[in-house]
């Protein structure tokens, strides 16, 4: 009997922790639908983000600047922004949800000690949140890349990929910004949150090409943000090479990092 | 096989020993109470039974598992009432319910079912749709020890459930928790009132500074480690600082508190007739019985409610 037990304690755990994660996230994201339900105008609002955004560079800037050097040639210079503009504003978009709205829950609203006092676990909580800030991110990619096709910003199909090249923009930035969030003292420590942003969304080749860097550039490959703004703009300028999962693999190693630090902390936090 | 069982149970924050080695035994069925002042252990001890605090040493065993290892599985068959109400602002009452039954994989119909028989049982019907901000203190401990009944749990566990709540409506709680206790639920809950441990509990633990420091039913560790009455005497403010000595042959103890002096004997009235020969004129004289009140005070020197 007492040997039963004790093999059971060491295989189980290990072969029920991914499913037991998945549905728990699966548990989270139902909530939010539930709370969102009610308020889908604030989701609504995130549409006239980028609207307004494409707007401005098509009718301002566009008009201003000349083309673009690119290794295909020459592209008009709103044709490179937008790219960089929609990878920037997945990056916003999922910063937001997974600090100031994470925080509120853990700190205020003490939803997650609610949660984890059933049987989902913290990773659950990580997973499920992070999920969701995802689920919202694609809703206004898919909103981004229609004011670009709109506004004639969208020169191939290949656009299309710049959609799965937004979600892992967000799920890296959601994870990091949700491990950050844990380390968050009060509302105060949220003034940090732009002075990381804001360089990165100037200086990831958002306005202008990396080469116009110069010397620097190496510094500009630092930004994570650079990494997506690249993946997009590959996408949506239709230029696929292999240097691009160079890319990619900077993404994901961020996502599994955050993660990782993000579900250990509301562990350490919440399970003392 | 007891639905609790804890031995030397240590639990340490850094430098700071919140519990400092306790053993017991809850059985099926029982009403459990742990009782004791602020401070004494008895939610960190809680959180540990809830599988949401790892012990620093000892054994706990749950459903004869252990929380370390399966406290997901724990976490399933067990109900929570936390001493602050958590309640998601964000949700209506129903919904409320409905996600946290969610939470335990309960399918959605089954949860609306629930939600809808559990708020009729804490006589919340009524405000179903309506948000949870605006309840009363009693309305939202009701509906939270409604949220904890979600997924049918064979152990409730309730931190200082009446606390801050005015006297009905702790008695509404009382009478829906003694309901329960009929369906055969195990409870364990933790308080600082002793008249809630002694009308609720078969059995209680009196916890002081991180120890159990006495174990038994209300009536047995009231027989045991006090008298059958008490006289309570006030005196004015100029009493003679002699008071416990002239006092001394009068019942089997003496306690000088700062506003009273409690006498401890069989028959409170002889003892207050013997006061009165001693010349000792009380400004109020009170006899009544022994409560956990004077165990409490007896075991550890101190009165429960500072």
């Amino acid at each position: 009997m007492s040997a039963t037990t004790a093999e059971k304690s060491v295989t189980a755990p290990t072969l029920r922790v991914v499913p037991g994660t998945l549905r728990g996230a699966g548990r989270m994201v139902e909530r939010s639908i539930l709370v969102y339900r009610r308020t889908w105008l604030i989701i609504v609002s995130g549409f006239f983000e980028p609207l307004f955004y494409l707007l401005s560079i098509r009718i301002g800037f566009g008009a201003l600047v000349g083309d673009v050097q690119t290794p295909n040639g020459p592209v008009d210079y709103a044709v490179f922004v937008a790219p960089a503009l929609m990878a920037s504003s997945a990056m916003n978009g999922a910063v937001y949800d997974s600090t100031m709205n994470i925080f509120f829950k853990l700190k205020h609203a003490r939803l997650y000690e609610t949660v984890l006092s059933t049987p989902l676990g913290p990773s659950a909580v990580a997973v499920g949140e992070i999920t969701w800030a995802l689920m919202r991110g694609v809703l206004y990619s898919v909103a981004f890349l229609g004011c670009m096709a709109a506004l004639g910003m969208v020169v191939s199909w290949w656009a299309l990929l710049a959609l799965p090249a937004c979600v892992l923009i967000g799920l890296a930035f959601a994870s990091a910004g949700m491990a950050v969030t844990t380390y968050m003292r009060g509302w105060n420590d949220f003034e940090f949150i732009p002075a990381a942003t804001l360089p990165m969304f100037v200086l990831s080749a958002t306005f202008y090409p990396l080469s116009s860097y110069g010397g620097l550039s190496w510094v500009v490959q630092l930004s994570p943000l650079y990494h997506g703004v690249a993946l997009v703009r590959a996408a949506c300028l239709g230029d696929g090479s292999w240097g691009l999962l160079g890319h990619v693999a900077v993404l994901a190693v961020m996502t599994v990092i955050g993660l990782r630090v993000a579900s250990r902390r509301i562990g350490t936090l919440l399970l003392t | 096989m007891p639905v609790i069982a804890a031995t030397s149970v240590h639990k340490s924050f850094g430098d700071f020993e919140a519990v400092r080695g306790v053993d017991f035994e809850v059985a099926r069925g029982e009403f459990f109470g742990f009782l004791g002042p602020n401070g004494a252990g008895k939610s960190s001890l809680m959180r540990m039974i809830g599988c949401v605090s790892p012990t620093t040493s000892g054994e706990l065993r749950i459903f004869d598992l252990d929380p370390g290892v399966d406290g997901a599985a724990i976490r399933a068959r067990m109900g929570v009432v936390p001493q602050t109400d958590n309640l998601d602002q964000e949700l209506t009452l129903l919904e409320n319910l409905v996600m946290y039954g969610r939470y335990f994989d309960i399918p959605r119909r089954e949860c609306r079912d629930r939600a809808r028989e559990l708020l009729e049982f804490v006589q919340l019907a009524d405000r179903a749709d309506s948000r949870v901000e605006p309840l009363s203190g009693g309305m939202k401990r009701r509906l939270t020890i409604a949220r904890s009944l979600m997924n049918r749990p064979e152990l409730l566990l309730l931190d200082e459930p009446t606390t801050g709540l005015d006297p009905q409506a702790r008695h509404v709680l009382w009478e829906r928790l003694y309901r329960l206790k009929e369906q055969g639920v195990t409870l364990a809950l933790t308080t600082h009132y002793m008249d809630e441990a002694e009308q609720l509990c078969d059995r209680l633990v009196v916890m002081d500074r991180g120890r159990i420091v006495a174990e038994g039913t209300p009536r047995g560790l009231i027989l045991e480690h006090s008298t059958r009455e008490v006289l309570e005497l006030r005196l004015s403010s100029s009493a003679p600082d002699d008071i416990a000595e002239r006092l001394a042959g009068t019942g089997e103890r003496v306690e000088v508190l700062p506003d009273r002096v409690l006498v401890y004997a069989n028959d409170g009235e002889a003892a207050l007739s013997s006061v009165h020969q001693l010349g000792i004129e009380p400004l109020a004289s009170l006899v009544r019985r022994s409560s956990l009140e004077d165990v409490f005070l007896r075991l550890t020197g101190r009165s429960l409610v500072e």
